[in-house]
């Protein structure tokens, strides 16, 4: 039973770090702000999640636990709202999105 | 921006380095707190530098900073090299507290212990700093009080209807309350103590101020009980220490404070730790408001 909640445990951690790596390439990589903002974000949330499920699961029942579980509730909130707050402030501030067809066009 | 990062980079190597008191206050602080003031004062300042009206002041200025800055690396060629064993407070003064004070005060946490008991004097000097920091942005900022109903930062929020940040802020804020009070009160046990509680209090306000707007904010926090209170956090410091003088102890003693010497500190530790809460949650929300009632004198200048 316990190598059975480990080893799910150790899954969740490396999905949650793959994740958190491949939002930060997204971040890298993407070509303007808004598709960067939805890399880092959406990631973001669904990589601290895992990794808190995946430490909730080798915490045991304690107040470790209930700790980690206030975590997972503070981030589910805050990490969305963060955020739509960002694009919504590049969108007051009259940032468009760039229109990748229109730029490669441009090139050629 | 680059302050939040840097606060946060700083506050998990004091947390790896073991100091999870001075991380807390890192990340309460330098994360949380400064860039936010640092954003309305760049608000406030406004995007160009204007001429100065005497060339000869910054000149003065630059001179006074090379001073001050000599004189501080003066004063550290005396110390100790950073993480010297035989460093004098490593030899006698860090074995005596880790030693000693687990029977003298009776607190697991350490570093309250050091902070609030052995060395409240000192914790003093940091508290009346603080105070003096609030009194020094208000008499820069609004010296003289103008009663304005008008508020027109209200109007900037509310043209954009901040609808999901504002019911997502309504779920987080009360939460935030509790824990500021939590850190408050436990600080004896964990980390925690009346620095972080107080910075993570006017947070949970500067909060509210940004989503609903400064008319409201005003009817929650009163102005005037904001100023009493960031003195009374001062005094009630103060008060203690003079309760031990007249109990004929020493200043900050708080062994007259009840007979069982282990209670007679933890009340002490308690009260003065209350005292430190008050006074920065108070000077926090009163210079994050004079910095928001400049930027709206600069607006209406600007409008004019």
């Amino acid at each position: 039973m316990e190598l059975i909640v480990s080893i799910i445990s150790g899954v969740c951690l490396l999905a949650g770090s793959f994740l958190v790596l491949s939002g930060v390439i997204g971040v890298i990589r993407f070509p303007d702000f808004y598709t960067r903002i939805h890399a880092a974000g959406v990631t973001e949330t669904l990589a601290a999640s895992l990794i808190l499920i995946g430490l909730m699961l080798i915490a045991g029942w304690g107040i470790v636990l209930l700790k980690l579980i206030l975590i997972l509730l503070l981030v589910l909130f805050t990490s969305p709202t963060a955020s739509h707050a960002l694009g919504k402030a590049a969108w007051k501030s009259g940032l468009k999105p760039t229109n990748l067809k229109q730029r490669n066009e441009d090139r050629n | 921006m680059l302050f939040s990062i840097y606060g946060l980079i700083s506050a998990s190597f004091f947390m790896s380095m073991d100091a999870v008191d001075v991380a807390f206050t890192e990340a309460a602080v330098g994360a949380g707190v400064s860039p936010l003031l640092m954003l309305a004062t760049l608000a406030s300042v406004g995007r160009y530098q204007k001429k100065p009206t005497d060339p000869e002041i910054p000149k003065v200025a630059l001179l006074l900073v090379i001073i001050t800055g000599i004189l501080l690396i003066i004063g550290t060629l005396d110390m100790p090299a950073f993480g010297a064993a035989d460093a004098p407070a490593h030899q006698h003064v860090a074995p005596r507290y880790i030693k000693e004070s687990p029977e003298e005060i009776g607190i697991p946490n350490m570093v309250t212990s050091v902070l609030a008991s052995y060395r409240a004097y000192d914790t003093l000097g940091e508290v009346v700093v603080i105070f003096t920091a609030g009194i020094g942005v208000l008499s820069l900022l609004n010296f003289r009080r103008r009663r304005r109903n008008i508020h027109l930062i209200d109007d900037i929020i509310a043209i954009d209807e901040h609808k999901i940040l504002r019911i997502v802020s309504k779920i987080l804020i009360p939460p935030i309350l509790i824990f500021g009070l939590y850190v408050q009160f436990h600080g004896d046990f964990g980390p925690g103590g009346g620095f972080q509680a107080g910075v993570i209090f006017a947070a949970a306000i500067i909060l509210y101020v940004l989503f609903f707007g400064v008319k409201y904010a005003h009817q929650v926090v009163n102005q005037t009980f904001v100023r009493v209170f960031s003195a009374i956090g001062v005094l009630l410091y103060g008060s203690v220490g003079v309760v031990s003088l007249l109990n004929g102890k020493n200043f900050l003693d708080y062994h007259v404070l009840a007979e069982n010497p282990t209670t007679a500190q933890h009340i002490g530790i308690l009260v003065i730790e209350l005292g430190v809460g008050i006074t920065v949650a108070c000077v926090m929300i009163l210079i994050f408001f004079s910095f928001i009632e400049n930027i709206e004198k600069v607006i209406q200048e600007l409008r004019k």
